[in-house]
């Protein structure tokens, strides 16, 4: 690791005062903290959010459902409230790395890093979540630009997420072997819009809404619905692990396993 | 640097290192606690595992000053001096261990599954939960075997304690 | 035996350190004014060194020293080298090109050593070492051994030719060619063993100290023969003289064949600490081990097989490509060779063998040595061909095999090795049972009905360990002799430290051993110590690998045991007024057998070293030492057969059962053996579905971390069922065979038997990932 300078920001709007130039924010750090180990990151400066109160927690009032940005894998896994609203993210946080890191790993971090492998992504895009950050509220559609790119701007810190319960969703992933991070990873939702599916691990570009899924479902939520159903691989990563075409094929696999469990 | 002050298997304990030390290296290295040990470079081995605030951590994933104002356990410190905790007798007892070097993160790793799953472990939730923490040499039968004895011992503890306590 | 005695399930003497974090391995090592290495690696697979510019990372802080290679070839340091000859075909001795310690005029692999950089912190010793310039002319690569002979390839080392280090040849070609012109029918197979990276949880490190008012050396290192390490260091390497050269390999954490050789790493930290006057350490994070550690397996192979019309075997036809990476490591020439082409009779009784090995340079990381070392490689062939050609003539893989096994002891291959004892077909049986052979057809019916393809495969494997003896592995080529020592000494109070010069990192030596004293001697296992690893403290010593330390390391301590127990004998029948022959040593004394007359032992060593009353002409003391050198080979051997399940959607593989049933020869510890076969099957089940070190084209390791190389994982395997039905080896005195290995050595066939069973291809490399099963399923159904 790079020499850095390390600060603790005591609020948010400390930590936008600190976030300049090339400094960077961690929470959890589950990815930037080994990124910087291996000296692929190297920021000037660290700023810490994980310990500011105002970005933690899950509250759920009727469907609405918001959680800090600080909130960890570990307590999206565990909290009743959300698993009664929705199971299929608990379910997800509880798929993600491995116990030491969902203690320490935040939902934030997780979509502000925007991974093209990482889970979160695509349960925000299939839930139709709003980001919140501390200057302004950005629809899921909108937040993600492609691989680690986000529409956060300098300064712009995301405070929370918030959606509406779907009335139906589940996700599932099929891992990389040897990192467990999602080679295909599909999130389904059946919510007041329809069926919406998004696909992390797969997209050349990152996180995706496979609209192909979605029209097949539109008629009916039913993995039956999906029989036949093929995404084109023009798209999608092709690496050691998972050519193209053998990503396109599970999101498809993928996809009908998710629409079964959401409806079982 | 950062002044980094925290506590460590029930002792205070501060220094001033660089704000890039991470905190398996201020355990080991500044505070001799080499029982934490580093096999990876990318998070995943778990050979790392301490107890940050009650909670298992990788301490080769996060920075000194990160942890600071935090209560730290590390294997030296899973009891106090005394006895064996029941999930290292359980490691000793079933061979889950051979070289020893996965063994430290694979027993503080255990400790909080144990704590986290009070309903009881069985093979499978065991074999999951083990996702962080890579063993080379016992191909993991006797560390299922050993997490599986412990967590059948520490409820009979806990039920006994709470009998006591009613 | 006893509760503590040979047989006990005795739980480990050494766990208590390691579970309480009180293990010391080498990174945990502190001497006072101790600082910090980095070294500066090739990032090209090929290249000439134009030019090393070390100013810049000098100036850097914390930095005490900057060397590079031409420093150390002016102090007179000598070039690693492999310590077995083997000659080709034509007589000619292979040819070995040079390898620098540090590259001074060329690298030849992505991680070869160039510079050392020591600095204040490790940290710091890193900065510095990015500040290292060294211009490079990039040079084409060639990574893949059965390319590397092609014209136009690049030339590697000046010395090979064409990048042929040699052309080695075994068994008969003419009996064999003969052989097949008899036959009725012939199987040919084209098979790849993988590349394998032994990632050892601790990576490798070492702490070098010269001492300039003693003039002397300390290298701490992560070995599992320091004895050797010193060996070569002096004799070899030029570091120091051995009377002025001390090797510690403390606690170490895990080997697996990896940690026999000796490296540029531990080696060149020495002469830094020469150099810069202070100790210096390195400690390898985990890309240096995967770069650098070296790695296994990697070989090409063309094999035929020729069976008459009752499908009994008339002959084997092998020709394999190894590849050695770019340097030839320690024993990198013997591994497949006398390790793997001695095996390829199998269990079976083949009239007639022929096999012709090519040893090959590439621009990767030298090839050694990995658990199993050229017998998983002959196991995964034969078993293979075996499963294949049942397969081919319709007939069951088990009928086929008990077919051909041979029934009779000793039984002489054509591949130098006779076989001493074994039971090949109480195996088999034993392993049909316990994994309800009879009953896996339902099994396949109700997988099928869940969607799911379930298959079972086999594998009947033999090894040979505890290589041996001394004067046949060195008319073979070993530049070493293969034997192990021991010392026994009994302190006046009647405790025992018994030296060995094998190493423990794993095993659990420190219990077994005592095991063995207790039971010889009658005395309590907390009062026995084992000591080793440390050249200071023990004599000498070939060290662990090769499944030899039951076998060779504790017959050495029988032997100096015999010696103790004759003297002790004498003092106590000199005692007791007794004929020595009466002498009995039973519940912590030595008795007159059929009296209650005793001395205890305590008493009895007391009376050695006070000395007062001993036999006439008797020297004072009692300690003992003995080097001990096998008769043969032993030949563990063993059936195990795999169960899977997969899902075809997915081509993900599930180890559903995996049943191991094996011929160690006797047992000292049954929980420590079936430990080692638990170990050795993951990494088997690895090698098969999980692991493969992957360059690409221009020689990166794809491969370099956890991210990509797929480790096995607790969720990946099943718990096992295991089961011994043991013929004692008639070699050593102990009757033991060895059990380090085998698990490596026979669960890659049973799995990959196991996946083409169920998904009705053979078209399946290893590791027989979820991508390659599924399109194996696919390329099958069109």
């Amino acid at each position: 690791m790079y020499s850095v300078n390390y600060h603790r920001a005591a609020s948010v709007a400390d930590a936008a005062k600190l976030a300049k130039g090339e400094a960077k924010l961690v929470s959890g750090g589950m990815t930037l903290i080994p990124a910087m180990k291996t000296r692929l990151a190297a920021p000037s400066d660290l700023v810490d959010i994980s310990r500011i109160d105002a970005l933690k927690g899950i509250k759920v009032s009727g469907k609405t459902v918001t959680i800090g940005a600080a909130t960890t894998h570990y307590e999206v896994a565990t909290s009743d409230k959300l698993a009664k609203a929705c199971p299929a993210l608990s379910h997800l946080a509880a798929m993600i790395g491995d116990p030491a890191v969902r203690h320490r790993g935040t939902i934030g971090g997780s979509i502000a890093n925007n991974d093209p492998a990482a889970d979160y992504p695509s349960a925000m895009l299939a839930l139709g979540a709003t980001i919140v950050t501390n200057k302004r509220q950005i629809a899921a559609d909108k937040f993600f630009k492609g691989l680690f790119e986000t529409a956060l701007k300098d300064g712009e810190i995301v405070t929370a997420v918030t959606f509406s319960a779907p009335a139906k969703a589940a996700y599932e992933k099929f891992r990389n072997p040897a990192s467990r991070y999602a080679i295909v990873g599909v999130f389904v939702a059946k919510g007041a819009d329809g069926a919406r599916v998004a696909v992390t691990g797969a997209g050349d570009d990152g996180v995706f809404r496979s609209r192909e899924l979605e029209a097949a479902l539109a008629k009916q939520f039913d993995a039956a619905a999906l029989a036949s159903a093929k995404v084109p691989a023009k798209a999608l990563m092709s690496d050691m692990h998972a050519s193209a075409d053998y990503r396109a094929h599970l999101i498809v696999v993928m996809a009908r396993r998710a629409v079964a469990a959401a409806n079982a | 640097m950062s002044e980094v002050s925290l506590t460590v298997n029930g002792r205070r304990v501060s220094a001033s290192v660089e704000d890039r030390t991470l905190l398996v290296h201020f355990l080991r290295e500044h505070i001799g606690l080499t029982g934490t040990h580093v096999g990876c470079d990318t998070s995943q081995c778990g050979a790392c595992v301490v107890h940050v605030d009650g909670k298992a951590m990788k301490s080769c994933s996060m920075l000194a000053a990160q942890a600071s104002g935090s209560d730290v356990v590390t294997i030296e410190g899973l009891t106090d001096g005394g006895d064996l905790h029941p999930v290292q007798a359980a490691f000793k007892e079933h061979h889950g261990l051979q070289c020893g070097f996965c063994t430290p993160g694979m027993i503080m790793t255990t400790v909080d599954m144990i704590a986290r799953h009070p309903e009881g472990l069985d093979e499978a939730t065991v074999r999951a939960e083990l996702e962080g923490n890579i063993c080379r040499c016992t191909g993991y039968h006797n560390i299922v075997k050993a997490v599986l004895a412990a967590s059948k011992t520490m409820s009979k503890v806990s039920k006994g304690k709470t009998k006591k306590a009613a | 035996m006893g509760i503590e005695g040979v047989g006990a399930r005795v739980s480990r003497k050494e766990d208590k350190r390691f579970i309480t974090g009180s293990g010391r391995y080498v990174d945990d090592m502190v001497v006072p004014g101790m600082k910090h290495a980095m070294f500066v690696r090739s990032p090209h697979a090929h290249a000439q060194i134009k030019k090393i510019e070390v100013k810049a990372a000098q100036a850097m802080p914390g930095v005490i020293g900057v060397l590079t290679g031409k420093e150390l070839k002016a102090d007179g340091i000598g070039n690693l080298i492999c310590g077995w000859m083997i000659h080709s075909k034509d007589g000619s001795p292979m040819k070995m090109g040079a390898w620098s310690p540090l590259a001074v005029d060329k690298v030849r692999y992505v991680g070869d050593a160039v510079v050392i950089v020591v600095a204040d912190t490790k940290a710091q010793a890193r900065d510095a070492a990015e500040a290292v310039e060294i211009t490079y002319k990039e040079l084409r690569a060639v990574t893949d051994a059965s390319k590397a002979m092609d014209k136009g390839a690049p030339q590697i080392h000046p010395e090979a030719e064409n990048n042929l280090i040699f052309d080695w040849d075994i068994g008969n070609a003419d009996e064999t060619a003969a052989a097949f012109k008899k036959a009725a029918h012939v199987v040919k197979m084209d098979v790849i063993n993988n590349r394998l990276v032994p990632n050892a949880m601790e990576p490798r490190a070492a702490l070098g100290h010269y001492d300039k008012a003693e003039d002397h050396y300390t290298c701490w290192t992560t070995s599992q023969n320091p004895h050797v390490a010193r060996l070569v260091m002096s004799a070899f390497y030029n570091v120091a003289p051995e009377n002025k050269l001390r090797v510690i390999a403390p606690d170490v954490g895990g080997g697996f064949g990896s940690k026999i050789y000796i490296y540029p790493e531990e080696l060149v930290c020495l002469w830094a600490s020469k150099k810069t006057g202070v100790p210096v350490k390195w400690v390898a994070d985990r890309t240096e081990s995967f770069l650098t550690d070296a790695h296994g397996r990697d070989h090409h192979t063309h094999a035929e097989m020729a069976f008459d019309k009752d499908h009994k075997i008339l002959g084997f036809k092998v020709e394999t490509k190894a590849n050695l990476g770019a340097y030839m490591s320690l024993f990198s020439s013997a591994t497949p060779t006398y390790l793997y082409a001695t095996l390829l009779s199998g269990q079976y009784d083949i009239p007639a063998i022929h096999a012709n090995v090519k040893a090959i340079y590439t621009n990767t990381a030298p090839v050694d040595a990995y658990r199993g070392a050229g017998r998983p490689e002959a196991a995964y062939l034969v078993e293979r061909m075996m499963e294949v050609s049942a397969r081919q003539f319709g007939v069951s893989p088990a009928e086929l095999r008990r077919k051909n096994f041979i029934k009779a002891f000793p039984h002489q291959t054509p591949v130098i090795m006779c076989y001493d004892a074994g039971d090949f077909a109480t195996s088999l049986d034993t392993a049909m049972k316990a994994a309800d052979y009879a009953g896996f057809e339902k099994r396949r019916e109700k997988a099928k009905k869940d969607g799911k393809l379930r298959g079972m495969g086999f594998s009947c494997y033999i090894e040979a360990c505890g290589i041996a003896p001394s004067a046949a592995v060195g008319s073979l080529g070993a530049g070493v002799g293969l034997w192990e020592s021991a010392e026994v000494r009994v302190n006046a109070v009647g405790t025992i430290e018994v030296l060995t010069g094998s190493h423990s990192h794993g095993q659990g030596h420190e219990t077994t051993f005592a095991q063995l004293v207790a039971e010889r001697l009658s005395v309590p296992l907390d009062s026995i110590s084992i000591v080793h690893g440390d050249t200071d403290k023990v004599q000498m010593g070939m060290g662990t690998y090769g499944s030899r330390s039951g076998a060779v390391g504790m017959s050495a301590i029988v032997k100096a045991l015999d010696k103790v127990e004759a003297k002790a004998k004498k003092i106590a029948a000199h005692l007791m007024e007794a004929d020595e022959a009466d002498i009995v040593i039973e519940n912590g004394a030595l008795k007159v057998a059929g009296t209650d007359k005793n001395v205890p032992w305590f008493q009895m060593a007391l009376a050695a070293y006070t000395a007062h009353n001993l036999p006439g002409g008797m020297e004072p003391g009692l300690k003992e030492t003995a080097f001990y050198d096998p008769a043969n080979f032993t030949f563990p051997a063993g059936c195990y057969i795999c169960e899977v399940e997969i899902d075809p959607d997915t081509g993900q593989t599930d180890i559903v059962q995996f049943v191991a049933a094996d011929d160690f020869g006797n047992i000292i510890n049954p929980m420590i053996v079936e430990g080692q076969v638990h170990g050795g099957v993951t990494q088997g089940i690895g090698q098969a579905i999980l692991e493969g070190a992957n360059y690409d084209a221009s020689g990166q390791l794809l491969t370099a971390s956890y991210m990509d190389y797929t480790m096995p994982r607790a969720g990946d395997v099943p718990s096992y069922k295991l089961s011994t039905s043991n013929t004692p080896s008639p070699s050593n005195p102990l009757g033991i065979k060895g059990c380090g290995e085998a698990g490596a050595i026979g669960a890659p066939p049973a799995v990959i038997n196991a996946i083409t069973d169920a998904i009705g291809t053979e078209n399946l490399t290893m590791p027989a990932t979820p991508q390659k099963v599924w399109a194996a399923i696919r390329s099958a159904k069109h």
